[in-house]
């Protein structure tokens, strides 16, 4: 049971790293708090993986401190850092029963075999496993199997984070979101620092009671998945989580007040001073845009059908932008106005919301 | 109806492939078992005789020693190079330039022609000339694998663990490559001594390789023939006198085919049948999964 904290972590794979391409973390300082429930999100290859082997002692850092409480673990090996993962692909004993693969991390580590019965038989329960213990972990499904990985981290009192590095990747799709909801009951019932790596927004949102968002090596934003949703910090977070994401539209800036063409936009966050930027955007949820009598002229596109609503595709300019009609709403053939919802029109220079 | 027309042209397919098997396989086999119940006489007269030949084969005390030596040499073989090569396999480097200078070297032994690997240890531990006979006998151990049984089955079976451990260590390390890394880090997540990993990771991953490296090693070792031949010619005596070399002894020295024929038959069944044994016993477990 521990607070984690990175502390200016880098990391760069290649031996002598040049340009910032090198570096697979540029610069990332987090704090997981004890017993929470993180999600890890972002695209292949934003270096979540690495940032989570660093935690776990799989990676040593290039650059930068592992904390767990006050005690630096960076050259700590992992065995000696008391984290538990589970992996992609399932890993268990295949020659065990599933009571000796939860058994397993008990016995290396010298418990008494009366305890370890006990503990087996608890966490066993808690899985929905109790059937299965005498059976060959090979012979499980691959759910079964994952649950077994996780059980391995869960019979150990000593664990301070679990970590699962998208550990639904092989698993069937209608098993999935049981899975799922038996890893956020058993947070709720253990209280273990748990954190989820994932690209696949739906898992992290409702797994997390804290969303890590990556892109390129850094953390872009962390927050609730509200946060995420209603005040993305960061035009990246604005389109990776939310379905279809965020538009993100050029303007410039006059006076203070934003323009797109020749049409002045509302926004919520107007610049308090001079804005030293290449570039200028506004970014509004198609959730938050609305066909109007007036207002930003646009030609419509495209309308295609989600189920409760459409998804309206439109030209504003140059750009793209895409807003949500109800299903009753009448689409204007071609031509016709847009709104944004200035509590929810931000302005975003070089990607970064403005404050 | 087309459609069956159509599935017999298939058999057209295959002709090419069950004509070569038939010429390099069945006939000459079924020319064996064709001699195994036959008499032969000069100017290639003929006489039927049953199973007389089978019986006089599994009875005589010859053929039981050849066999007990063949089996004798088999299981020594395989208790050493089997552990050996998984032993080299764990020990080789995973990544790096090292890894291809390793695989070379070990593959080289497996290059060499049979007969040349068999002249090789012949010359290699000839008492006074050869390096290993000569630093022996140097060193004061009395040896001399021409004259002494034992020293001709100790060279023997060096020789055979020099030319086939390679194929062993080459095979555990193929399975030992193809264990994805997770494997080892949830191990040492779980706090697995090095003997627990090889034992519950590493081992239970190589069976399948494993069971490959047995069965072959023990084909070939039961049909070894060149390299004995050329390192000790079945001597000194009979002492290395191997399953293979009797036959040929009988078939060829001898020219008694229709004996040769009969024990090659038995051979055949023997190899056949410990094999389905080897092989029924190793993936029992997985079957029972």
């Amino acid at each position: 049971m521990a607070t984690i904290t990175l502390d200016n972590v880098r990391h760069a794979y290649a031996a002598r790293p040049r340009g910032p391409e090198d570096w697979a973390l540029k610069g990332i300082d987090l704090v997981w708090a004890d017993g929470g429930a993180y999600a890890l999100l972002g695209p292949s290859g934003c270096g979540k993986t690495t940032l989570l082997n660093i935690i776990s002692g799989l990676v040593r850092p290039t650059e930068g401190r592992v904390l767990f409480d006050d005690a630096d673990l960076t050259d700590v090996p992992t065995d000696r850092r008391h984290i538990a993962q589970v992996f992609q692909f399932p890993v268990v004993y295949d020659t065990m029963t599933v009571h000796a693969n939860l058994a397993f991390p008990l016995r290396n580590r010298g418990v008494p075999p009366s305890e370890i019965e006990r503990t087996v038989r608890d966490i066993a329960r808690m899985l929905d496993l109790e059937g299965e213990l005498e059976r060959r972990a090979s012979r499980l499904t691959a759910d079964a199997k994952q649950k077994i990985s996780l059980g391995r981290g869960l019979v150990r009192s000593d664990v301070n984070v679990i970590m699962f590095d998208e550990p639904l990747t092989v698993i069937d799709p209608h098993v999935k979101w049981q899975l799922r909801s038996k890893l956020k009951e058993l947070h709720q019932r253990t209280r273990r620092t748990m954190i989820y790596v994932t690209h696949d927004q739906t898992e992290a949102l409702t797994f997390a009671d804290k969303v890590v968002v990556m892109h390129e090596g850094m953390v872009v934003q962390t927050g609730s998945p509200v946060e995420l949703f209603e005040r993305p910090r960061h035009t990246f977070v604005g389109h990776f989580i939310g379905s279809p994401g965020m538009n993100v539209l050029p303007c410039r800036l006059e006076n203070g007040a934003a323009y797109i063409g020749a049409e002045r936009v509302e926004i919520e966050n107007p610049p308090a001073r001079a804005l030293d930027a290449k570039r200028l955007e506004i970014g509004v949820r198609p959730e938050f845009v609305t066909l109007a009598e007036t207002g930003l002229p646009v030609g419509i596109v495209r309308v295609s059908d989600a189920g409760r609503y459409r998804i309206v595709e439109a030209r504003l300019g140059e750009s793209r932008i895409k807003l949500l009609a109800d299903d009753g709403a009448t689409i204007p053939a071609s031509k016709a106005f847009v709104r944004f919802d200035p509590a929810h029109s931000r302005l975003y220079a070089d990607d970064r919301l403005v404050e | 109806m087309d459609a069956r027309i159509e599935n017999q042209k298939g058999w057209l397919l295959v002709l090419p492939a069950l004509a070569l098997v038939a010429l390099n396989a069945v006939i000459p086999l079924m020319a064996v078992v064709n001699y195994s119940v036959q008499e032969t006489f000069s100017s290639n007269l003929f006489f039927f005789e049953g199973v007389k030949w089978f019986e006089q084969v599994l009875h005589s005390e010859r053929f039981h020693a050849a066999l007990a030596r063949q089996l004798a040499f088999c299981a020594i073989i395989l208790a050493i190079e089997v552990p050996l090569g998984v032993a080299i396999a764990l020990a080789m480097p995973r990544r790096g330039p090292w890894v291809s200078v390793c695989l070379v070297l070990m593959a080289l032994p497996l290059l060499i022609p049979w007969n040349v690997v068999g002249a090789m240890w012949n010359i290699f531990a000839l008492p006074d000339v050869g390096m290993l006979g000569r630093t022996l006998k140097n060193l004061g151990i009395d040896y001399n694998y021409t004259q002494q049984p034992l020293a001709a089955w100790a060279t023997m079976i060096a020789m055979d663990v020099w030319h086939w451990t390679s194929l062993v260590v080459l095979l555990a390390y193929a399975g030992l490559s193809a264990i994805p890394d997770a494997y080892y880090q949830a191990a040492r997540i779980d706090g697995a001594s090095s003997w627990a990993i090889f034992r519950y990771v590493q081992l239970p991953k190589m069976r399948r390789v494993l069971t490959i490296a047995v069965l072959l090693r023990f084909m070939d070792s039961f049909n070894i023939y060149t390299e004995v031949l050329a390192l000790t010619g079945g001597g000194p005596g009979n002492a290395t006198t191997l399953l293979s070399i009797d036959l040929v002894k009988i078939a060829l020295g001898q020219f008694d085919l229709g004996p040769a024929a009969a024990m090659s038959l038995i051979y055949f069944l023997i190899i056949l049948l410990l094999s389905w044994v080897f092989y029924t016993v190793i993936t029992r477990g997985e079957e029972a999964r």
